[in-house]
């Protein structure tokens, strides 16, 4: 491997270059816009949507976040941290427990596998429907049966952002969270379980003591996933929040409404949140990796 | 991660783990697999196995202006499709919708595949070190984590009226009027898409190109041919899974999409999932959900044609 990587130093092909320049302009494409818009957040009080700058201040962002705007950002902004959040939680432990599901035979699996894939390649606005449908009929046929005992209200209905809203959630972040786990699960050598179970480990000692410490940094990119996933939905939340908003469909909500920058300053915060979840994650991921190898470095 | 040596190696693997199977199943008891799946199971059984067959269901229902009833109707469909053989050739609005989507499938198909293969082509190929991929391709990857409405938004201060793009033109006279198609237009939502979706082509037709042995492209150039015939040779053939992986996601997404159709076209442009929208705004539940039926009906058709092509799991 070394030798090839020797020879292969010698001389870059011209392809190089020319792709290299693609590959520079296609970061320029993703990048450019979410820069510009990022920039156009802090325009002056009486700037407009589009360039020149007029001025640099927080005008937009005080506005947004003051309540002087046209809608109430923190309750939309709280609301989907707090999903944001149980979906990420869930989401890890339910792609763990399916994941390790998927190492032993069981009938079925090849149906679920199948059904996860469906579940990420069904259009959203169907599945989005689906819920609220679903919801819809339970509370038409179930709510009275259950308010003539007493358990709920007889008028009202069960579309929520923990109830509809979750399931919609989880119905688009679980696939994801599975197909990570079975390409960790592909690399996962067994003899290691096989080795803890020669020495003794039970089940769960051998899944804590040895699996776990093994996966957990790709659990951490579930979670960012599972986060993101939430944190950024609006097609399968479109039906199913009740009469509650995500920030997403806030946002969508003032792309036809709001003509000044306030929502580039809205675009901008989302944004400032995404990254903060996303480099903190990746930051404890580069400590736990270090050390680790540092322990194992101490053992050796 | 070595990855040549690795893809040799986890066939093996996959050789042998199916091997012993059976033996490890003896120190686990039968249920535990089923107590496992069960979570995930039961989330897609009721968030989205029943949700269709609650949709199915409904769109055999009656409707009036204030309420739906159940029932055993095809007249939803019938709406759907009405004027559809009647008007032939012309085109009923069902067609003439899903033509248009068809052709957004078809230019950002085409235009996600080109870049999303070159793109992987240059990271798999002519990156020389792991970590360097690793981090071109994170800075890849970084866009998707933020929200597609933002990155919609984010093109208007550049393609709009009075946009970047336009004050360039102008300035450097190349045009002596503001261009009007760049912003709400077909162009807006085919630029958006594949600016959204491009990611989707690079990640899985990347993860073929770096389970590919590169002694197989080295025999190809020992063997003498140029780069271009290992190309279309060699590299091309063993990429096909991730290719279909990747086309399956571009094509579904863009078949369903409504949101970047709404907000780039500046909600003049049709589409299936804008038309499911409306009827949901009117309370129309039944049509909206016939509707939903046809969508997935397509859809699934799409993915059965392509899937007949390649089996996803043994390429993770």
């Amino acid at each position: 491997m070394a030798a090839k990587t020797v020879a292969r130093e010698e001389k870059r092909p011209r392809s190089f270059y020319a792709l290299a320049l693609f590959f520079a302009l296609f970061v320029v494409f993703l990048y450019g816009p979410v820069v510009t818009i990022l920039t156009l957040s802090f325009q002056g009080p009486s700037g407009g949507l589009t360039f020149p700058m007029n001025g640099f201040s927080f005008y937009w962002f005080e506005r947004l976040w003051g309540g002087g705007g046209t809608v109430d950002i923190g309750t939309a902004f709280r609301r989907s941290f707090a999903l944001g959040l149980t979906v990420m939680v869930l989401t890890v432990v339910i792609s763990v427990s399916a994941g390790l599901a998927f190492r032993k035979k069981f009938f079925g699996s090849t149906a679920l596998f199948y059904v996860a894939i469906a579940s990420l390649i069904v259009p959203s606005i169907v599945v989005s429907l689906g819920i609220a449908l679903e919801f819809r009929i339970v509370d038409d046929v179930l709510r009275p049966a259950l308010a003539s005992i007493g358990l709920v209200s007889p008028r009202g209905n069960s579309l929520g952002l923990f109830t509809s809203g979750l399931g919609a959630h989880l119905s688009w972040t679980l696939p994801f969270g599975l197909l990570i786990m079975f390409a960790v699960f592909n690399r996962l050598d067994k003899s290691y379980e096989e080795a803890a179970r020669d020495l003794g480990a039970s089940n769960w000692q051998s899944f804590r003591y040895v699996i776990l410490p093994m996966i957990a940094p790709f659990l951490i990119g579930i979670a960012l996933f599972g986060f993101t996933l939430s944190w950024d939905e609006i097609a399968r939340s479109s039906q199913t929040m009740g009469s509650t908003n995500t920030l997403p469909l806030e946002l969508a909500a003032l792309t036809t409404t709001v003509t000044t920058p306030e929502i580039y300053a809205l675009g901008t915060s989302v944004t400032a949140v995404s990254f903060t979840v996303i480099f903190g994650t990746l930051a404890a991921f580069f400590l736990l990796q270090r050390r680790r190898r540092r322990r194992a470095m101490t053992e050796d | 991660m070595d990855a040549p040596a690795r893809t040799g190696a986890s066939n093996a693997e996959k050789g042998a783990s199916r091997a012993t199977d059976k033996q490890r199943t003896s120190w686990t008891a039968w249920w535990v697999a089923y107590a496992q799946a069960a979570p995930m199971a039961l989330v897609f059984l009721l968030f989205f196995i029943l949700p269709l067959l609650a949709t199915f269901v409904v769109s055999f229902w009656n409707y009036t202006e204030y309420s739906i009833e159940p029932a055993f109707v095809t007249t939803n469909y019938q709406d759907v499709f009405y004027g559809c053989v009647a008007r032939l050739p012309g085109l009923c609005t069902t067609f003439a919708t899903y033509l248009s989507t068809l052709k957004f499938v078809a230019i950002v198909w085409a235009a996600t595949l080109a870049i999303g293969f070159t793109i992987a082509y240059f990271l798999a190929f002519h990156v020389r070190t792991l970590p360097m991929q690793i981090a071109l391709f994170m800075v890849c990857t970084i866009p998707f984590w933020t929200s597609n409405v933002i990155r919609m938004i984010s093109w208007i201060p550049l393609l709009g009226r009075n946009g970047l793009v336009n004050e360039i033109l102008l300035s450097v006279g190349l045009i002596s009027s503001p261009l009007e198609w760049l912003l709400y237009s077909d162009f807006a939502v085919a630029l958006a898409l594949v600016h959204l979706y491009t990611l989707f082509m690079v990640v899985p037709i990347f993860n073929s190109m770096m389970r590919i042995d590169r002694s197989l492209i080295e025999a190809a150039y020992d063997g003498g041919a140029s780069g271009w015939q290992t190309l279309t040779n060699v590299i091309i053939p063993l990429v096909k899974p991730g290719i279909l992986i990747g086309s399956i996601f571009v094509v579904t997404i863009v078949t369903g999409d409504y949101l970047t159709i709404g907000i780039m076209g500046g909600q003049q442009i049709a589409s299936v999932g804008k038309v499911i929208q409306t009827q949901i705004n009117f309370l129309q539940f039944p049509i909206a959900a016939a509707n939903a039926i046809v969508l997935l009906a397509v859809v699934l058709l799409t993915i059965w044609g392509m899937l007949r092509l390649v089996d996803i799991r043994k390429e993770l």
